[in-house]
C-alpha cells in the first residue's frame, strides 16, 4: 500500500467512524429530552427509565465521538500538513466556533448525567436540551468546514498564494447550507431508524413491551419526519452540486457524454475503461430536471472535464445509487408508519411493520456513509476544489500504511466494544428498570 | 487581538496541563496502587473526575484549534516531525477516554471491567508521557527541517534524553496533581493517608526527573538553565514554587486539604512559566538554532481577529457554565 493511498484510507476510515458516533451523539439527546419532558409532564416512571437508559447510550457515544473527533483534529495535520498550512487560517473559523459548541455540550452533559436528583428538575431537563442543541450546532459547523473544501471561498488565489483571507466569508461558503441541512436530516433519520429498530426488535421478542413501545414511538417519529424531508433537501443539494461541481454530478450519474436532455440512470454497471454503463434503467430528461429544474436543459458530462480532474466514476456512482435507494426505502417505511398512525391501528398487531423497522436499523447509516463517499470521493482529485490536489497535500513521512493498520485495528475493536456494550445495556433493561416499574 | 489569541493558547495549554493532568494523574495513581486498594481508589477518583473529565479534555482541543487556525506553520511542523509521538499520544487519548466511559457505563459488571481498567491505567501513563515528550521535543532543537533520512527527520526529533526526561517529569507532575486533588476528595482517613503517601512519592519522582531534565538539557546544549535562572521572572517563579511547596506540606500536616490543590496547581503553573517565559514568543526550536515563533508564524490578520472574537465569545458562554459545574459537584463535601 503506498503512502498516499494509506493516508486517504486512514482519513476515510476515521471520518466514516466518527460520523456514525457523532450523529448518534448529536441526535439522541433530542429523543432523550422528549422522553424526559414526557416524564416531567406525566410523572409516568416509564419515561424516566427510557430517559435514563438512553442517556447511557448518549454517554457512550458522546465519549467515542469526542475521542474520534479529537483524533481527526490531529489527523488533519498528521496526514495533510500542506493542506492545513494553507487552509487552517481560512476555513478554521467554524472549527473555533465548534470548539465552543462542543465545550458547552461537554459541560451540559456533565450536568445532565450527574445531575439526577441534584438539580432543579427543569434546569436538569434544560441541560439535556443544551446537549442536543450544542451538539447539532457543532455538527453544522464541522459540515460548514467540509463544505468549504467543496466550495472554496473567502480568499484570493494568486500565483499559488492565498491572499485576502476572510474566514467569515469562507465559513458562509455556497455549499454550507445545503450540505449541513442534508447532513442533519440524515443524522436524524439514520439514528431515529436505528433506535426505533432496536426497540421494535424488543417488542417483537415480547420483552418489556410498555417500555419499548413508548421508546419506539419517540424515535420513530423523528426518523419518519426526517425521511420525509430528506428528498427535498436532496433535490436542493443536487441542483447545488450541478452548479458548483459538474464533475461530481457527472460521476454520480456516470454521465460520460454531455447530453441535452440528459436521462437519469438508475443502477447499472460502470465500465471505467470503455466509459459505458450497462444495464441501467434510463428515465429520459429526469437528470436535466434534477440538475437544473428543466427537463430539456443540457447537463455537462465527463467528456467536458479533463481526464486528470475526473473523480473515480464507479465508486461515486454506486455510492450515490445506494444512498438514493436506501433513502427511498426509508421514505416508504415512513409513509406506511404515518398511515398506521392516521388509522389509529395498534402498532403491536402490525408485526410486519415492526419487522420493517428492524430491517432499517443499519440502513440509515449505510445511506449516510454512502452519502459521504459521494461528497468526498466525488471531490477528488482535489482536496480544495479547483485549488489544491489531494496528492500535493499528503505528509512527506513514509510508512503511513502502518499507521493505517493500527487505526483500523483500533476502530474495529472500538466498534466491537461499543456494540457489545449496547447489547448488554439492552439486555439489562428488564433487570435495571423493571423492578421500579412494579409490574 | 493577537495577544488575546496567544493568551487563550497559553491558558488552554496550562489548563489542559492542570485539569487534564490531574485527570491523567488519577489513572497513574491507580496504576501505582496495590491491587487490594484499587477499587477504593477508583471510586474516589470516579466521583472526583466523573462529571468534569469531558470538560477537562476540551482544553486540548481548544489549544489545537488555536494552533491550526492561528499558527498553521507551528501546527504543521509539529504534525510532520513529531508524527510518531503525536500518534502514540492520540492512541493513548482514545484508549483512555473510551475505557473510562466503558467501565462506568457497562450494564454488566464482570471480567470486562479488568480489561477496561488495564487499558485505562496504562494509557493514563502513556498519554502524559508522550505529551511531555512532545513538549520537550518542541524546545529541544532536535527537529531538523533539512533532514533527508527517516531517522533524523522522524525519530531523533523526539527520541532523545531531553524529551524523554521531560516526558517522565510530566508524568510525575500529573501524578502529584492528582494525589493532592484526591486527598481532598475522601473522608476516609486511611484513604487520605494513602493519597498523601502517593503525593510524597510523586513529589520525589518529580524532583528526580526534574534534575534529569536539567542534566539532559546540559548534555544537549539546550539553554534551559539560562532560561530558568538567568532571568528574574523564571527565577521568581521557581522561588515562589519552592515556597509554596513548603507551605503545601506544612498545611497537609495541619490537615487543611482544600487549599492544597490550589497550591499544587500554582506550583505546576510556576514551573511551566519558569520554563517557557524566556523562551517566549519562540515556540519551536529547530536544529541549527532557527526558531519558529508565535509572531513569525501567525495567520492572516482577519483570521486572528475573528479567532480572538470567537474565543472571547466562547469564554463568555463557557466559563460561567463550567464554573457552576465545578461548584455544583463540589458542594457535597462541604
Amino acid at each position: 500500500m503506498d503512502d498516499f493511498l494509506a493516508a486517504r484510507s486512514q482519513m476515510a476510515l476515521s471520518l466514516g467512524f466518527h460520523i456514525i458516533f457523532s450523529c448518534i451523539g448529536m441526535v439522541m439527546p433530542f429523543f432523550m429530552a422528549v422522553s424526559h419532558y414526557k416524564w416531567l409532564k406525566s410523572n409516568d416512571e416509564v419515561y424516566k427509565n427510557i430517559t435514563k437508559a438512553w442517556s447511557k447510550g448518549v454517554a457512550i457515544f458522546f465519549a467515542t465521538g469526542a475521542v474520534s473527533g479529537t483524533m481527526l483534529s490531529f489527523e488533519l495535520g498528521l496526514l495533510w500538513p500542506k493542506f492545513m498550512e494553507h487552509a487552517g487560517p481560512i476555513f478554521g473559523m467554524p472549527f473555533s466556533l465548534e470548539g465552543t459548541a462542543f465545550f458547552i455540550e461537554a459541560i451540559a452533559l456533565g450536568f445532565f448525567l450527574y445531575g439526577w436528583d441534584k438539580l432543579n428538575k427543569w434546569f436538569h431537563w434544560f441541560t439535556g436540551m443544551v446537549v442536543g442543541v450544542s451538539g447539532l450546532a457543532s455538527g453544522i459547523l464541522v459540515v460548514a468546514a467540509n463544505a468549504w473544501m467543496n466550495s472554496p471561498a473567502g480568499f484570493d488565489f494568486v500565483n499559488g498564494q492565498y491572499l485576502n483571507v476572510d474566514p467569515i466569508q469562507a465559513m458562509l461558503n455556497k455549499a454550507w447550507f445545503t450540505q449541513a441541512l442534508h447532513m442533519c436530516l440524515a443524522a436524524f433519520t439514520a439514528t431515529g431508524f436505528a433506535v426505533a429498530g432496536v426497540h421494535a426488535l424488543m417488542i417483537l421478542r415480547d420483552k418489556n413491551k410498555d417500555f419499548h413501545l413508548k421508546a419506539f414511538k419517540i424515535a420513530a417519529i423523528f426518523a419518519c419526519i426526517g425521511a420525509l424531508l430528506q428528498p427535498l433537501s436532496g433535490d436542493m443539494s443536487a441542483k447545488d452540486v450541478a452548479k458548483r461541481q459538474p464533475a461530481k454530478l457527472a460521476a454520480m450519474e456516470a454521465l460520460y457524454k454531455t447530453e441535452k436532455p440528459a436521462p437519469l440512470l438508475i443502477g447499472g454497471i460502470v465500465n471505467e475503461q470503455n466509459k459505458t454503463v450497462k444495464g441501467a434503467i434510463k428515465i429520459p430528461g429526469a437528470l436535466s430536471f434534477l440538475a437544473h429544474g428543466d427537463f430539456k436543459s443540457e447537463v455537462k458530462g465527463l467528456d467536458q472535464i479533463p481526464e486528470n480532474e475526473q473523480p473515480p466514476v464507479a465508486i461515486v456512482h454506486y455510492a450515490f445509487q445506494i444512498m438514493v435507494g436506501i433513502g427511498t426505502m426509508l421514505l416508504l417505511i415512513a409513509l406506511i408508519y404515518f398511515v398506521t398512525i392516521f388509522k389509529k391501528k395498534p402498532l403491536i398487531e402490525k408485526r410486519w411493520l415492526l419487522k420493517l423497522f428492524v430491517f432499517a436499523i443499519p440502513m440509515g447509516y449505510l445511506a449516510l456513509e454512502a452519502g459521504w463517499v459521494v461528497t468526498e470521493v466525488g471531490r477528488q482529485p482535489w482536496i480544495i476544489y479547483g485549488i489544491m490536489r489531494t496528492k500535493d497535500a499528503v505528509t512527506p513521512m513514509p510508512g503511513i500504511a502502518y499507521s493505517f493498520y493500527i487505526f483500523s485495528a483500533i476502530y474495529v475493536s472500538l466498534s466491537m466494544i461499543v456494540t457489545f456494550l449496547l447489547y448488554r445495556q439492552i439486555k439489562m433493561v428488564p433487570v435495571v428498570y423493571d423492578k421500579k416499574l412494579g409490574k | 487581538m493577537e495577544y488575546v489569541v496567544i493568551a487563550f493558547l497559553c491558558l488552554g495549554i496550562l489548563l489542559y496541563f492542570l485539569l487534564g493532568g490531574a485527570d491523567f494523574g488519577a489513572g497513574i495513581i491507580e496504576l501505582f496502587t496495590s491491587a487490594k486498594n484499587r477499587s477504593k481508589t477508583r471510586n474516589t477518583m470516579y466521583q472526583a473526575i466523573g462529571p468534569v473529565w469531558e470538560a477537562n479534555h476540551m482544553w486540548l482541543i481548544i489549544a489545537i484549534v488555536i494552533l491550526f487556525v492561528g499558527f498553521p506553520h507551528i501546527y504543521t511542523t509539529m504534525s510532520v516531525y513529531l508524527h510518531i509521538p503525536l500518534l502514540i499520544m492520540l492512541i493513548g487519548i482514545i484508549a483512555r477516554g473510551t475505557a473510562f466511559v466503558f467501565r462506568h457505563y457497562d450494564a454488566v459488571k464482570d471480567n470486562m471491567q479488568e480489561v477496561y481498567n488495564k487499558i485505562f491505567v496504562y494509557s493514563s501513563f502513556i498519554t502524559p508521557l508522550f505529551l511531555g515528550i512532545i513538549a520537550g521535543s518542541v524546545i529541544s532543537g532536535h527537529i531538523d527541517p533539512k533532514a533527508n533520512d527517516f531517522v533524523t527527520a522522524y525519530i531523533s526529533s523526539w527520541l532523545n534524553w531531553f524529551s524523554i526526561s521531560v516526558g517522565l517529569f510530566t508524568v510525575a507532575l500529573c501524578g502529584f496533581l492528582a494525589a493532592i486533588y484526591l486527598i481532598g476528595e475522601t473522608e476516609d482517613l486511611i484513604d487520605k493517608r494513602r493519597f498523601i503517601k502517593k503525593a510524597e512519592f510523586m513529589n520525589i519522582a518529580a524532583v528526580v526527573f526534574g534534575a534529569m531534565v536539567f542534566i539532559a538539557a546540559q548534555r544537549d546544549e539546550i539553554p534551559l538553565y539560562n532560561w530558568v535562572f538567568k532571568n528574574s521572572v523564571g527565577l521568581s517563579a521557581i522561588i515562589l514554587a519552592s515556597i509554596s511547596l513548603v507551605l503545601l506540606w506544612y498545611l497537609l500536616i495541619k490537615g487543611k486539604t482544600k487549599i492544597l490543590r490550589v497550591l499544587a496547581g500554582f506550583q505546576v503553573s510556576m514551573i511551566l512559566l519558569a520554563i517557557s517565559y524566556a523562551h517566549f514568543p519562540n515556540f519551536i526550536r529547530l536544529k541549527g538554532g532557527d526558531t519558529i515563533s508565535l509572531f513569525n508564524s501567525i495567520g492572516p490578520e482577519k483570521t486572528i481577529y475573528s479567532l480572538g472574537l470567537a474565543l472571547l465569545l466562547g469564554s463568555v458562554l463557557i466559563l460561567p457554565f463550567l464554573g457552576y459545574l465545578f461548584y455544583k459537584f463540589q458542594q457535597k463535601e462541604e
